[in-house]
């Protein structure tokens, strides 16, 4: 299908492929670092404690050396064995937020890493943009009518960055009234999006996630694909501007097309309490195989980050000031997914 | 002169502790004990006065004996004894209209602590995930203990305003625990199998009955220096738990329950007698509850000595095993990684440790 009508930018150097596996889940091999990443980030596998066990999925070099490989196994059985117990004598720690980083790190991001890996086959780009310590306001393009493109996100941010780094993603309050949902979503580090959770993250030094368009950009029809919508109030701005922190844009292509939305039943939307109600060419008429997203192949760029700490605290209360800053992101934003869209082959490949 | 301090309250494990505890006070001279019901412990030195703090004679109570300190403990949720719920609500409610209106009359009281709880921010999905003393409640709390303590908690600052000369100070304290505790929390948590809410997972914070004792005796008297102890504080330990750890730290299982269903399970209990299981309750365990204690530090300057980790196991340790105790399932797995780890590499590896590691997720 063809993609809009989209301005070509060339500047932008396309990146060799095959990059994008080369870093996951924090192997050894420091593959590939790009030439302005310092160095002192050596392998990243102390971030992510214990990503080496109960990871059966996790490919060792076969037959190559047995006793290294036995060995490897049983290291592995007693790391499963002992991060079992720890779970079910209750012994693990979550934060004020109910962030679980054991079962998010051993579990979650497992179940996810084969959609991420195989199913949307994700690029990252510029992964480095978010800095390596301290807070960072991910702000990012929202589409797909399910969030699958936070949960990507997360997954991205989580095997790529050379500091092991997690998104904290900012969701909906639907997220939190549904049952199952709600419980995952606080396991794996999510938390309501309102100014009093992104600040106290934010000053925790997390790198929080936020997806400003909400149920307007993942609600949005199919025709409307990677046109931005409102950002909001430019909430993130300020909550921003009040922490200090950086702010990443960044441009997510693919999700758009994962669940082609060609209409909108707002009858029953409203009946079942929920902002929309997606049609999409498969959905309510395949039953649950109409829930199957469309295999795109997604792109996640990061943008350069927009330092916030040059301006005085009085600032957060500016709103001239917070809808340039808004715009500035939000054009970015857009600029990038153009760029991104005119670099790509195709939806699918 | 020294001084008196009258405490309400008292025939309840805490407010007895507290008489206790504020005897020893070098500079309290006398304690005057009230309630409505005789104490079944005892109360030491104090003075008890049996009197229902519905009925004016407090006043009487609070010229007599000359109070400069009031520590109002007799708001509670579960009542003491025979009575229903409309005589815990007269109590918590109409006794604290009784009392602030002593107080305000009593020209000799300068301070005035009161007992509330976190509950009055009440639990909701829309809420942040941490609430501080000035977070406005999103959804009120709409009956129950959580009503009645919003309603004291606003009693007392009216108070507040037309008494300024009087220091008043009101603690809200997360869930009770300890190994004398009686709150419902704690008998809810003493249940063979805990009723949960199918699909949620709330986040809970508990404070130890020593550190409550602690912190009530800080808000009573001088503050310290750097200190103010007027204003309204949240206490509780430091940390998180969430109810899956807590039943499992318990070693007591888990019977999810659909949210709808959650009621009816709850008035069941409520008939056997095993726990009040009310839609405040019921909200806590849906949605959970944390709140920030950067006011209790900084500016009561209370230090907890029990994190709500280590007040859980405290009353964990009182309650007994449960059905699966910890220890036993730890025990349990360790044997398999023996068992795992002796034979070498021949042995063991392959499917079945890989997939007990996600079944424990």
């Amino acid at each position: 299908m063809a993609d809009a009508k989209v301005i070509p930018f060339d500047e932008d150097r396309p990146r060799p492929g095959g990059q994008r596996s080369a870093r996951r889940r924090g192997g050894p091999g420091p593959g590939r670092r790009p030439a302005g990443e310092p160095a002192e980030h050596p392998a990243p596998v102390s971030a992510l404690p214990g990503a080496e066990v109960g990871d059966p999925g996790a490919d060792s070099g076969a037959a190559s050396e047995p006793p290294a490989v036995a060995g490897e196994w049983e290291r592995r059985i007693a790391g499963g064995l002992a991060f079992l117990r720890r779970r079910i004598t209750g012994e693990y720690e979550v934060d004020e937020f109910g962030y679980d980083e054991e079962l998010t790190d051993q579990v979650l991001m497992s179940l996810l890493r084969p959609l991420y890996d195989r199913y949307f086959r994700v690029e990252v780009k510029d992964i480095e943009n978010i800095p390596a310590e301290g807070g960072a306001l991910v702000v990012a393009n929202h589409s797909g009518t399910l969030p699958l493109d936070g949960l990507m996100l997360q997954v991205a941010v989580h095997d790529n960055h050379p500091a092991g780094r997690h998104l904290r993603l900012l969701a909906a309050d639907l997220v939190f009234m549904l049952p199952v949902v709600n419980e995952l979503a606080r396991k794996a580090g999510h938390t309501l999006a309102c100014a009093e959770d992104a600040e106290r993250l934010l000053q925790r030094g997390e790198v929080v996630g936020v997806m400003p368009e909400g149920f307007k950009g993942i609600g949005k029809p199919f025709g409307e694909r990677y046109k931005l919508q409102r950002f909001g109030r430019g909430g993130f701005v300020s909550t921003a501007l009040r922490a200090g922190v950086p702010i990443v844009p960044c441009s997510i292509v693919g999700a758009e097309e994962i669940y082609p939305m060609v209409g909108n039943a707002r009858t029953l939307a409203r009946l079942l309490g929920f902002p929309y109600f997606p049609l999409t060419p498969t959905f309510p008429w395949l039953g649950p195989l109409g829930l199957l997203p469309l295999p795109t192949k997604w792109t996640i760029q990061f943008g350069e980050p927009i330092p916030t700490d040059g301006f005085s605290p009085e600032a957060a209360e500016d709103p001239m000031l917070m809808f340039n800053l808004t715009d500035q992101v939000r054009e970015q934003i857009q600029h990038t997914l153009y760029k991104l869209l005119v670099q790509r082959r195709s939806v699918f490949f | 002169m020294g001084k008196a301090v009258l405490v309400t309250g008292v025939a309840r494990q805490l407010g007895g502790r507290f008489v206790h505890r504020v005897q020893r006070d070098p500079d309290v001279d006398r304690v005057i004990a009230v309630d409505a019901e005789a104490p079944g412990h005892d109360l030491g030195e104090a003075l008890f006065v049996r009197a229902d703090i519905r009925q004016p004679t407090i006043g009487r109570l609070l010229a007599e004996y000359d109070v400069d300190t009031v520590v109002h403990l007799d708001v509670t949720g579960t009542p003491l004894g025979a009575g229903g719920r409309t005589a815990v609500k007269e109590t918590n409610v109409i006794g604290t209209m009784q009392l602030l209106g002593a107080c305000q009359k009593s020209p000799s009281v300068q301070r005035l602590v009161v007992k509330s709880t976190t509950s009055v921010y009440g639990s909701a999905p829309r809420d942040p995930a941490v609430f501080t003393e000035a977070t406005p409640p999103k959804s009120l709390p709409g009956g129950g203990f959580a009503k009645d303590a919003a309603e004291v908690e606003g009693y007392v600052r009216g108070f507040a305003r037309r008494r300024p000369d009087v220091a008043v100070c009101v603690l809200r304290f997360a869930n009770i625990l300890g190994p004398a505790a009686d709150t419902p929390f704690a008998e809810y948590l003493s249940l063979p199998v805990l009723p949960t809410v199918f699909g949620y997972d709330p986040r809970l914070q508990f404070v130890h009955e020593d550190d409550v004792i602690d912190v009530l005796r800080i808000a009573s008297r001088e503050p310290r220096r750097a200190t103010l102890n007027s204003g309204t504080f949240n206490i509780a330990g430091d940390g998180v738990l969430t109810l899956s750890q807590c039943s499992r730290r318990l070693g007591r299982p888990t019977m999810p329950v659909l949210l709808p269903a959650v009621r009816w399970v709850g008035s069941a209990l409520r008939t056997v007698g095993a726990t009040d299981f009310s839609t405040e309750q019921i909200r806590l365990l849906t949605h959970g509850r944390v709140v920030s204690t950067v006011q209790m530090r900084e500016t009561l300057g209370f230090e907890p000595a029990y994190t709500t980790v280590e007040a859980f196991a405290d009353f964990a340790r009182s309650r007994g095993r449960g059905l699966l105790p910890p220890t036993v399932l730890g025990r349990a797995v360790d044997r398999i990684a023996d068992r795992v780890a002796q034979p070498g590499p021949g042995r063991g590896a392959g499917g079945t440790g890989a997939t007990t590691t996600h079944s424990g997720g």
